[in-house]
């Protein structure tokens, strides 16, 4: 066999044209590698917690901010539980190794405080492109600054909200609860039912409660509406007077009953359920009701994973006909005076848990590595980036944008229909716009306060080691101690200051 | 006379001082490399324990608080857990740990009329019998249905309960591989094999392997009505969990190191006894379990020192859960040092050394040593 027929005679025409291609195309390759990308070898090691959420769109928009821009994104994950210690531990040993990362807005006063992240307030004001007036502005303000300096990038909104099933509450003639009695109620009619058709029986109400994972900010979305009736200033975590904890009295008594009783009509496992099983669960159309952030509503309009497409509903987190008397630690039926934005003597307090993941920049990276971290945490929040992402559930994020509740074309597009668009949108919405919304809780050591005494403390109860007041006390005490070891009028000044006292 | 010396002080030349100094000098590196890598790691953690951590700005904080840590550990916030919730000790239970008590105060006198009596002797047999004595009241306090261990019982049950355990199943394995069967060889390697698996992923393995609603099992647990049922919402389930999957690890440890023991006895006695018609019970007792005892006392005072080293199974498996259910003192002081309390962390580690070596310096003094072979 002959690769070249030497005898072939060629036309002097062709074999020219093809010389002069072949030298067009290296001319042009090298001209377009000769322009100089503004953080060409540049490398940006960002941490964040294991995925696949919020990793998933963090290591997707890499490639293409390296294309822009010939910075390399490093995305490194750990475990949520351990995100906290290796980025402070990271920062506090002067390793460094981390550049950036994305992580609770909660978080934000420890690493702040100590002066290991970067002040962006400067580059945010100069950054057109990240439009930040359209940043809803409780994530703009609350979540990313600290003592009026911009030390975070929002990349997600967060807030608890309950997810029902339209279906099964409507084939039951149930109406989705208000008030937590009616949470339990509706639990408690449809539990047992087979809800999505495999002939087994579904269970009435799916919520993580896993120790050491992301379910202890569940017991303060329970209590909130027993605990703050006076506007979100009044906060429901210490008493602004003495920052006595407001963790013993019957509100919270209230509010352990009922996350107990939730379980009543829960998977044999709940226990031990971690957010991401008690999505599956419910998008696998086995829960009629859970409870979770904004993460729901985009996971069940995802055809590839979900049984329950068109039939998830979302409201504000249910709340309370009574609310707690301060002095006496009882709780007394809601007014007008004690309850002001209570409607239909229902006092809310929707919960802005967590906050929303945001990016924040180590203040002694080299000052390449600080300029390509805020402008990839920019690129990831940008219109451009975040409108699609936000309608994705794999993404973790949820909307944060004024222009993403408004606009329903993102969300028709990703298969929401428009009933289900308005009724998920309202229900952040209305969270967002509460003038009743209650603050998670961001003084020093906050972690030590929820992630350690709350979230023990909680496990144990819902095992079934300690009862009610045995729970109440170790909380109160651990909470106690905390502050005193840190300073009981320090930690009193900060927490009035996040309420804006 | 004095003269004398002086003169010979005077006449050693540099290479004979440099010679006497060599073995100082060729150990000096190693010593400081110990000293640096053991010596100050433990100090350092022992003013841990005796400080709180603060972050302030532009670095960090230790302040000096004394006893603070374990004072909060033993009588404080973390008390329950720790130590636990002490429940209501019946007076069935009272008078057992009076015998047990009883019995340790005749050992420590026995001791005390014996012609063997030091003083180091005399204080660590103290030492021994306060631990034991309060570890006892604290057993029945926390573990007789009306408490809740803390991670220092729960540990101890790892410890005790789980060496136990694995030591009888790794030495039945082992005589049963010692009989002339075939497939010897493959039943040692098969045997063999989870020990080299790194404890994460065996965490993983029994994870899903205990799924009863998902995992590959679930079909047979479905088929006894259990399908419904979580092991791991219930708090002795769960510890017992634990310790099958711990036990499945560990098991080939002990196992090929007392199987080496009994492949390595001597077979003139056994076959002595055969022929004088003992039984296999009787052989076993007298012959071969006697043989073995030294290395197998070795082997369980290795394993003991592990076991209180628990971690990567509690962590996975329950997180420590259901409650604190699971929850040993490594993951205590880990999950401690992960929220930046590291003065309770410290605390918790010291706690955990402190108790080891009084176990296992107990179990080398008093077991270990009653195995070794008379005039070794």
């Amino acid at each position: 066999m002959k690769f070249f027929n030497l005898n072939q005679r060629r036309p002097l025409s062709k074999l020219l044209t093809a010389i002069t291609a072949a030298t067009a195309v290296t001319l042009a390759a090298g001209a377009s590698t000769a322009i100089a990308k503004k953080f060409d070898g540049v490398t940006v090691n960002v941490m964040t917690f294991t995925g696949p959420q919020i990793a998933e769109p963090l290591q997707r928009h890499a490639p293409a901010f390296k294309e822009l821009t010939g910075a390399t994104i490093n995305i490194i994950t750990v475990p949520y539980s351990d995100l906290y210690s290796k980025l402070l531990t990271d920062f506090v040993t002067g390793t460094n190794s981390v550049d950036a990362a994305v992580f609770a807005p909660q978080w934000l006063v420890d690493y702040a405080d100590p002066g290991y992240l970067e002040d962006l307030s400067s580059r945010v004001a100069k950054d057109t492109a990240l439009d930040a007036q359209d940043i809803s502005p409780f994530f703009r303000s609350f979540s990313t600054q600290y003592q009026g300096k911009t030390y975070l990038l929002t990349l997600d909104g967060d807030f608890h909200m309950i997810y029902y099933r339209t279906d099964v509450l409507k084939a039951a003639g149930l109406k989705p609860p208000k008030t937590w009695d009616e949470y339990l109620a509706v639990a408690k009619a449809v539990h047992g039912k087979d809800m999505n058709g495999d002939g087994k029986a579904d269970y009435g109400s799916c919520i993580s409660k896993k120790r050491n994972a992301q379910a202890y900010w569940s017991i303060m979305s329970i209590a909130g509406g027993y605990l703050q009736g006076q506007g979100t200033g009044q906060g429901a975590f210490f008493d602004t007077k003495d920052m006595k904890p407001l963790v013993n009295n019957d509100a919270f008594a209230a509010a352990l009953t009922i996350y107990k009783d939730t379980g009543k009509y829960a998977p044999a496992d709940e226990i031990n359920l971690d957010v991401g099983d008690t999505r599956g669960l419910f998008t696998s159309g086995r829960c009629a009701l859970t409870l979770d952030w904004g993460d729901i509503g985009t996971l069940a309009i995802d055809p590839a994973s979900s049984k329950v497409v068109d039939k998830v509903g979302a409201s504000m987190l249910p709340g309370s006909t009574k609310i707690l008397d301060r002095a006496t630690g009882k709780l007394e039926t809601c007014t007008t005076k004690t309850c002001p934005y209570a409607v239909d003597g229902i006092n809310r307090a929707p919960y802005a848990a967590f906050g929303g993941w945001s990016g924040g920049v180590n203040a002694t990276a080299d000052e390449q590595v600080k300029n390509a971290a805020y402008d990839y945490f920019s690129y990831v929040s940008q219109p451009a980036q975040s409108n699609a992402d936000v309608t994705k559930g794999i993404t973790g994020f949820n909307p944060y944008r004024l222009s993403q509740f408004n606009d329903m074309d993102k969300w028709l597009a990703a298969g929401m229909s428009k009933g289900a668009a308005q009724n998920y949108l309202g229900a952040i919405k209305d969270s967002l716009s509460s003038p009743n919304m209650l603050l998670d809780l961001r003084i020093p050591k906050n972690q030590n306060y929820q992630g350690v005494v709350l979230d023990t403390a909680i496990a144990r109860f819902l095992a079934g080691e300690i009862n009610v007041n045995q729970t109440m006390e170790t909380i109160e005490e651990g909470w106690n101690e905390l502050n005193e070891d840190l300073g009981v009028e320090d930690q009193l000044r900060l927490y009035k200051a996040t309420l804006g006292q | 006379m004095q003269t004398h010396k002086m003169n010979v002080k005077r006449k050693r030349s540099f290479g004979e001082m440099l010679d006497q100094a060599s073995p100082k000098l060729l150990i000096l590196p190693t010593v400081l490399i110990i000293l640096f890598l053991a010596i100050y790691p433990l100090l350092l953690s022992a003013y841990l324990a005796l400080s709180r951590f603060k972050l302030v700005r532009g670095g960090f904080e230790l302040k000096f608080v004394g006893f603070r840590n374990f004072k909060k550990l033993l009588f404080g916030s973390q008390e329950y857990h720790f130590l636990g919730t002490v429940g209501e000790i019946l007076l069935w239970e009272w008078l057992l740990i009076v015998i047990v008590i009883a019995a340790l105060c005749r050992w420590m006198f026995r001791y005390l009329r014996s012609a063997k009596v030091t003083v180091v002797g005399t204080l660590g047999r103290s030492v021994t019998l306060v631990v034991f004595s309060a570890l006892t009241v604290l057993a029945f306090a926390v573990l007789n249905g009306t408490g809740y261990p803390g991670s220092l019982m729960i540990t101890l049950f790892y410890v005790f309960a789980g060496v136990s355990i694995q030591f009888v199943i790794a030495l039945g394995l082992a005589l049963l591989c010692a009989q002339n069967i075939r497939g010897k060889n493959f039943f040692r390697m098969v045997f063999f094999i989870p020990i080299m698996v790194t404890p994460v992923g065996i965490a993983y393995a029994f994870r899903m392997l205990m799924d009863m609603s998902q995992g590959p099992f679930s079909p047979l647990w479905t088929l006894f009505g259990l399908g419904e049922f979580s092991w791991a919402a219930d708090a002795s389930m769960a510890r017992w969990v634990v310790l099958i999957g711990d036990s499945w690890q560990w098991i080939p440890f002990l196992f090929m190191v007392l199987f080496a023991a009994i492949e390595s006895q001597s077979k003139d006695q056994v076959e002595a006894a055969q022929l004088d018609g003992a039984g296999a019970w009787r052989i076993f007792k007298d012959i071969t379990f006697p043989a073995i005892a030294p290395v197998a006392a070795t082997a369980v005072l290795i394993r003991l020192i592990e076991a209180f080293k628990i971690i990567d199974l509690p962590n996975i498996l329950t997180n420590g859960g259901p409650g604190i259910a699971t929850e040993s003192m490594t993951l205590h002081s880990f999950i401690a040092w992960r929220t930046q309390d590291l003065g309770g962390s410290a605390a918790v580690g010291y706690s955990l050394l402190f108790i080891a070596v009084v176990v296992c310096v107990s179990f080398f003094n008093f077991i270990g040593q009653k195995t070794q072979p008379k005039g070794a």
